[in-house]
């Protein structure tokens, strides 16, 4: 009781420090050139205000404090310590919060790191971050307060999602939110210096931190939702181009392309409106992800509530972003004159448009994807659901052109480049070819479309090779996540290749036996555990080899709620991850059982990792390094 | 006059957008798990709420009437929504509501009765949750339409005004 109200008061406290700050600011912005220092203990206030009202949410929880509606709605008093922590940002009203905490922190380095930037560029950047701020104020406090009262007091909670309950999905959300929240400074930042005229090489060098930390956490937080997905919800694949997957890759496309563009901004002034729209259109895909699977108007494991109202808040606050930064950008934009019309055909700004043209296009097909059943059902009332292969037919035949630019344009100087000495370009390429060649013959059908495929990926695998051995001095943190996305790319090829699956309903002690491999059901095991039971089935796969291994999926049913999930067994070695996952028929005595091998998987979650470690050893790389 | 034209362009663009997304929130797509319908009620044996008297589902469900079978709680907050509804179908000759109380303390759900009205012809006391479990209950509120001992309908979640309409007209 007392620390909800606490944290609200809290909260309407930091909405009115908001109010202040923007005053203030505009004041400032007028009439001095020194910074008016209220400003930055009011900033400091706000976030410590935030701080205090989400470690309230936090106590609340961690006491089982049913008086407050959220901790009703998701705890328990039976689970886990770590997972009533965790409950704080597994829901809708919590995970807003999380997301205010995070705004309110990042403006407060933004202000303590910024020191060279003109003043007037720092005032505004806080000024339309304050909007964000204040919008999500008014969001949280009007339609998803996290402090509502139940009276009388429930006797015990509704418990959180069994789906939930996972150490990988508790950090899940707050390291994607860095990447979100970071993308807002960049939003406001771009639409500052877009008003100020101040979009240059210096402000690119300032900005492009804010972008490769936000760049980082982003696809860290993609990696740990798309592993949890492949051992949680097992459907034994790690992505399913399921809407809420969509609304995290899109702003992650934007981000990848306005990562590169920003190093040209840095180091020849030009692309400035690219820059400006991609950091306009980074935070506005993130909000709209928001309002996508916030709003009810999609189906997802992050529906958490569906509330018309809610989605109409979001809907109202993104288009005024929207319709904001399309004013400045078409009345105080001036685009620079030598654009980008005057580059020479073969050079790294040349290489990197081309970049920027294909990740817009795979930008479009996922955004098509998602938000064409919303309108065509608002449209003709028709329902259609839009699965992998329509984003495969697109986006597959369009990765290879990609993934060749890709291994050449790294390689091609500024300004102008030629083609003399350039023959290992070729040795390199009629090498993959005839690698991949040999690899999917051995067996695929459709030789021809995969062979292309995986040659394409396997050449910017060697290029990039080649650049750990021979360009020492130059730019290692680009080769290294260049490096990543051709493994990962790879893995994801020959893991589509060459996975099998063997579904069967087998009952306890019974065998089943194919040309490859013999599954036998040994035995079950019930087990009694704090807030779930566990049925764990022991199966022994025996290979042409005669190997034998032993996997043990497990089977939970939780008391609160009542929710059966399956637990997979995954083996995971260094080439292949043998994945068995066991289900309930209903009103049957034997089990539904899914088998697979899938090789390469751990390379996918490995490539990922190597991609952001380059965004993070740029991140650390000392200026004059460049 | 190129330059004029593309802002205000992409401005109606966005409008439309706009347009379509608003629309589309009206009509949003709850997922609700497949009903079961046109199932004969689960047996059971309770206690009723104000008499202590055991029943079981042959002489619970006696009369040709429709019945109402509505899981709650006091504890449950929708409950206190769809209360209004069932008290509207209190008066109707056709319906008979009655009432599981689900995982209850006896004087929450007691003062709940006095504080909103009962509606509840009979009211089956469900401390430990396990008839609703047999019924299949999702959760509370959850509602089932039952006439010759047969689940016609069933409706989880609180009742509302569309679900109460959908209910007259099937009484009718």
């Amino acid at each position: 009781m007392l620390y909800s109200s606490i944290g609200y008061y809290a909260l309407v406290l930091g909405l009115g420090i908001s109010l202040i700050l923007v005053y203030f600011s505009i004041k400032n912005f007028q009439n001095s050139s020194t910074l008016n220092t209220k400003i930055l203990s009011f900033t400091f206030l706000q976030f410590f205000l935030v701080v205090i009202s989400f470690v309230c949410l936090i106590i609340s929880f961690v006491l089982s404090d049913f008086s407050n509606e959220t901790v009703f709605n998701n705890s328990h008093t039976t689970k886990p310590l770590f997972y009533k922590i965790a409950g704080t940002w597994g829901n809708h009203e919590g995970s807003l919060l999380l997301w205010l905490l995070v705004l309110t922190l990042f403006i407060l380095i933004f202000f303590l790191k910024t020191k060279n930037q003109p003043l007037k560029y720092k005032l505004l950047t806080l000024i339309f971050q304050q909007i964000i701020i204040i919008g999500f104020f008014l969001f949280l406090i009007q339609t998803s307060n996290p402090f509502n009262f139940i009276f009388p007091t429930p006797e015990e909670g509704m418990g959180l999602n069994p789906i939930l309950q996972d150490p990988a999905l508790a950090i899940h959300p707050p390291i994607l939110y860095l990447g979100y929240v970071g993308s807002s400074i960049i939003f406001s930042s771009a639409l500052a210096a877009t008003y100020l005229n101040l979009v240059s090489k210096v402000w690119a060098s300032h900005i492009k931190k804010w972008i490769i930390a936000s760049w980082v956490f982003l696809t860290l937080g993609i990696l740990l939702g798309s592993i949890w997905a492949y051992y949680e919800l097992g459907w034994g694949g790690f992505w399913f181009w399921d809407p809420v997957e969509n609304v995290s890759l899109m702003p992650w496309l934007a981000l990848t392309t306005l990562l590169h563009c920003i190093i040209v901004l840095e180091k020849k002034q030009v692309l400035t409106s690219w820059v400006i729209i991609l950091s306009i259109s980074t935070f506005t895909l993130s909000m709209c992800g928001t309002f996508l699977v916030r709003s009810g108007i999609l189906n997802s494991v992050h529906t958490f509530a569906n509330d018309p109202e809610r989605g109409l808040f979001i809907l109202v606050f993104l288009f005024s972003l929207i319709f904001i930064s399309l004013f400045i950008f078409f009345f105080f934009h001036k685009s620079s004159p030598n654009n980008s019309n005057s580059f020479f055909w073969l050079s790294k700004e040349i290489s990197i448009i081309i970049n920027n043209w294909f990740m817009m296009y795979f930008l479009s097909v996922v955004l098509i994807g998602t938000i064409y059943p919303i309108f065509l059902e608002v449209l003709s009332s028709q329902k259609i659901s839009v699965g992998p292969p329509f984003y495969h037919k697109l986006i597959i035949p369009f990765l290879i052109p990609f993934l060749m630019a890709m291994a050449i344009g790294p390689k091609l100087k500024w300004i102008k480049s030629n083609i003399v000495d350039k023959s290992y370009l070729a040795l390199f390429f009629a090498i993959s070819i005839v690698l991949s060649f040999l690899i999917v013959k051995k067996f695929s059908t459709n030789l021809l479309i995969n062979t292309i495929l995986v040659s394409s990926a396997l050449y910017l695998f060697f290029m990039t090779l080649r650049d750990f051995f021979i360009r020492k001095y130059s730019n290692i943190s680009q080769n290294i996540a260049h490096f990543g996305f051709s493994l990962l790319i790879l893995s994801i090829l020959l893991n589509n290749l060459f996975s099998s699956e063997i579904i069967t309903n087998l009952k306890v002690g019974e065998t089943f036996t194919s040309s490859k491999t013999k599954i036998v059901f040994k035995s079950i095991n019930q087990k009694q555990e704090k807030n779930y039971k566990s049925i764990i089935a022991n199966f022994s796969i025996e290979n042409i080899n005669e190997k034998i291994e032993d996997l043990s999926p497990e089977l939970r049913i939780y008391n609160q709620p009542n929710i059966v999930t399956s637990e997979a067994d995954i083996k995971t070695t260094l080439l292949l991850d043998k994945f068995i996952v066991i289900n309930i028929v209903q009103n049957q005595d034997y089990f539904n059982v899914r088998y697979q091998v899938k090789p390469f998987m751990l390379w996918i979650w490995i490539s990922v990792i190597l991609i952001s470690f380059g965004g993070l050893l740029s991140f650390f790389k000392r200026e004059h390094e460049k | 006059m190129k330059n004029k034209l593309l802002p205000i362009f992409i401005a109606s663009i966005f409008i439309i957008v706009f347009i379509l997304f608003y629309k589309g929130l009206q009509n949003t797509n709850i997922y609700t798990p497949e009903t079961k319908t046109s199932n004969k009620i689960p047996s059971f044996k309770g206690d009723l709420f104000y008499s202590d008297e055991t029943i079981n589902s042959l002489n619970f469900f006696n009369s040709d009437k429709f019945y109402l079978l509505n899981v709650w709680s006091s504890w449950c907050v929708p409950c206190r929504k769809e209360h209004t509804f069932l008290m509207n179908f209190k008066e109707s000759k056709k319906i008979e509501v009655v009432g599981i109380n689900y995982k209850d303390k006896k004087i929450n759900a007691a003062n709940f009765l006095i504080e909103l009205g009962n509606p509840y012809k009979k009211i089956i006391f469900d401390q430990d949750g396990i008839i609703a479990i047999e019924w299949g209950a999702y959760g509370v509120p959850e509602t089932f339409l039952i006439k010759d001992r047969v689940i016609i309908k069933r409706y989880i979640g609180p009742l509302d005004e569309k679900t109460a309409k959908e209910i007259k007209s099937i009484i009718k």
